[in-house]
């Protein structure tokens, strides 16, 4: 988490855009963030707000689609952004692994689980079938699934949701890769199940030191995994900053709406849940300024138009220690403290104050 | 699996015979008389009642069915007299089960009548489905990867065009470009592979089996096309593609075993209806399978023809379904038989 190029992973003003018949959709505007080996970066945001869209790009998975794509991805000191495709298919699978959203949909019907993934460790290693099957079988009962000899010629459908998760963090980590990016993994499964596959990647990630990029929209799922997170709105990054820092003292309103939007077990039953009004900004054509201020419901508190007019910089806060975030607001924190903490977790603001 | 199998093909049974006996209130719905037709022109009133009687055209449409289901079964002479069979037994023909019947206007048992021409209808029926799944499936495979290109458009307007000439135009075109006048081809005649073995069977059928293939090319074309687009849209391609597979691996291996699995009913039903008889075109190119005889046969008010080529082409139909719906538990396996 700072400006040191050597990081593992650089994403540097990444823009994503799409042209369409009806415009330009900027799914990614000029993104930029770190992240070293072994350590996770949990990206928070409403659905369209360009998480997965950018995740995606440093997989190369726009190539072949109508992506204008600019700014820099530096891995291990490559910048994979200008790899020739066939260089970046040899990355793919092998350096980077995905985790999918919804692992039903994420196999193939018609082709066993163990066969798929065996299928991703014979791509990048010339080994025979034989070979390749006790891989899978390894990586299998790595990540818990009983009885993987049988469980190999399964087909998804034969397997449950957690299984079938399991399954796919198997076929993404077949190939140690040093980048994983998790893309909503939990969203599709039961909370019992949710923890057990957090719980596996986090040993997972321990045992063989891979860096996580952890896309949600469940700030749960943040504070329990992440070191740095990252919360974007509208194609940006709005707040970014070590997890500690981003969770207990945000600076920006959405992030404030995020956490005001998140039920607390055993929490006050005074607190209140505020969602954010409104509906996420179009990427067609996002409102100017701020593009947060609509739904903004402290934008009175800035002096002028300047949310209407004027998109604030990403900046370190007076908290320092690599907290950035992205709004007009005069003291944040204040208001955080005075406004939000109350309403939302009242039994924090005398131990907060203390 | 089994189990299935055998409780399909009674039902299949029960249809058939259900078809049999439409065929035989409809045609007895119609107008014209039949043991008129039968006897001929020049034949005097008595001699049409006597023929009337002989064919047993003279009793309730359901009677009739009946002994027609009860050829099916056991077999049946004709004509079915007793007094007759002893006196004079080479006037009777024999028909074994399953009997479909005696054509008085062929002088020759129905079953003998299909025996000669299904073979020609099943082998166009064969070499048409090779072409059009090989060109519709491949074209339909290009137009896909080039989708929103000139070579994608112009495969799928070619195939439209085509689509839109009648079956006797293109089929009239080949006969007299193709073979007569430019001679690329010979005239097409049918020859068994048992009689000029396989190179004279299949150069035989040619022109009008691509004459058929046509007719079903553009569909093909645009359904590939629409599935191949559709299964690489779905997110196990994005897997695939994410494990860092190869374009052609992801193609050919993972959103083609999913696109080509509704082409499988498809075709098992075009299939399943083309072995009845292509009508047009045996009739173009003087092919006397299924087809033209069920033409012949409903020109004649041929009965007994037409009803047992309806009932050979629907269990055709019902057989071609069978093997599909068997076929899709091997393909899918979240299909499951039972």
């Amino acid at each position: 988490m700072s400006e040191n190029s050597q990081a593992f992973l650089t994403v540097q003003d990444l823009y994503v855009h799409f042209p369409t018949a009806d415009g330009l959709v900027k799914a990614t505007d000029g993104l930029s963030y770190t992240l070293e080996r072994g350590k996770t970066l949990g990206i928070v945001g409403e659905s369209g707000s360009g998480k997965s869209v950018s995740s995606s790009t440093i997989l190369g998975l726009h190539r072949g689609t109508n992506a204008q794509v600019s700014g820099n991805v530096w891995l291990d000191g490559v910048d994979l952004l200008s790899l020739s495709d066939r260089e970046m298919r040899q990355k793919r699978g092998k350096e980077i692994a995905m985790i999918f959203q919804d692992p039903l949909s994420a196999l193939h019907p018609y082709y066993t689980v163990g066969n798929q993934i065996a299928e991703a460790y014979r791509v990048h290693n010339n080994v025979s079938k034989k070979a390749a099957r006790a891989r899978g079988i390894e990586m299998l009962e790595l990540v818990g699934i009983p009885q993987p000899q049988t469980r190999f010629d399964n087909y998804p459908h034969e397997f449950s949701g957690g299984m079938r998760q399991r399954a796919m963090i198997a076929m993404a980590l077949i190939n140690d890769p040093s980048l994983v990016i998790a893309d909503e993994p939990t969203t599709a499964l039961d909370v019992t199940v949710q923890a057990q596959i957090l719980d596996l990647l986090q040993n997972l990630q321990k045992e063989f030191n891979t860096a996580i990029i952890m896309i949600t929209h469940d700030l749960g799922v943040v504070a329990e995994m992440a070191d740095d997170a990252l919360v974007m709105y509208a194609g940006r990054a709005v707040e970014y900053g070590p997890v500690r820092e981003v969770l207990t003292h945000p600076e920006m309103p959405y992030t404030w709406g995020l956490l005001s939007s998140v039920p607390e077990v055993g929490g006050d039953t005074d607190a209140r849940m505020v969602p954010i009004p409104g509906n996420p900004p179009s990427l067609l054509n996002p409102p100017s300024g701020c593009p947060f201020h609509p739904r903004c419901v402290h934008s009175a508190k800035v002096p002028g138009d300047l949310c209407r007019t004027t998109l604030p910089e990403l900046l370190e806060g007076p908290r320092g220690a690599g907290h950035l975030s992205r709004c007009h607001l005069p003291d944040p924190e204040a208001i955080y403290e005075a406004e939000v903490i109350p309403e939302i977790a009242p039994e924090q603001v005398e131990e907060r104050r203390g | 699996m089994w189990a299935y199998v055998v409780r399909r093909l009674v039902v299949g049974v029960v249809l058939l015979l259900g078809v049999s006996l439409v065929t035989f209130a409809l045609f007895f719905a119609a107008p014209a008389d039949q043991a008129k037709a039968a006897c001929g022109k020049t034949c005097t009133q008595a001699q049409v009642e006597i023929t009337e009687r002989a064919l047993g055209y003279d009793k309730p449409v359901v009677v009739q069915w009946g002994k027609f289901v009860k050829g099916l079964v056991v077999g049946r002479s004709f004509p079915d007299d007793k007094a007759l069979e002893k006196t004079n037994p080479e006037l009777i023909t024999k028909c074994d089960a399953p009997c479909l019947g005696y054509s008085k206007n062929r002088g020759t048992t129905v079953n003998e009548l299909i025996a000669d021409a299904a073979p020609v209808s099943i082998s166009l029926a064969v070499v048409a489905v090779i072409i059009w799944l090989v060109l519709g499936v491949g074209l339909g495979i290009i137009a896909a990867v080039t989708k929103g290109t000139l070579i994608d458009r112009g495969l799928v307007g070619l195939t439209l065009v085509i689509y839109a000439f009648p079956t006797f135009f293109i089929g009239f075109f080949f006969l007299k470009f193709m073979a007569i006048r430019w001679k690329i081809f010979d005239i097409p005649s049918y020859v068994s592979i048992a009689d000029g073995g396989v190179g004279a069977w299949l150069s035989g059928l040619l022109l009008p089996s691509f004459t058929l293939a046509l007719v079903f090319l553009a569909s093909y074309v645009r359904m590939t096309r629409a599935f191949v687009l559709e299964s690489m849209g779905e997110d196990y391609i994005r897997t695939a593609r994410a494990k860092g597979l190869k374009g052609r691996t992801v193609l050919f291996k993972h959103a083609l075993r999913a696109a080509l699995t509704p082409l499988v009913t498809m075709t098992g039903i075009d299939f399943g209806t083309l072995l009845g008889g292509a009508v047009i075109t045996e009739q173009v190119f003087g092919y006397n399978g299924l087809g033209k005889l069920t033409v012949t046969a409903s020109n004649f008010q041929d009965l007994p023809t037409l009803v047992g080529v309806v009932l050979v082409a629907g269990a055709f139909v019902i057989l071609a379904n069978i093997i599909v719906d068997i076929a899709y538990a091997f393909i899918d396996p979240r299909v499951r038989i039972g």
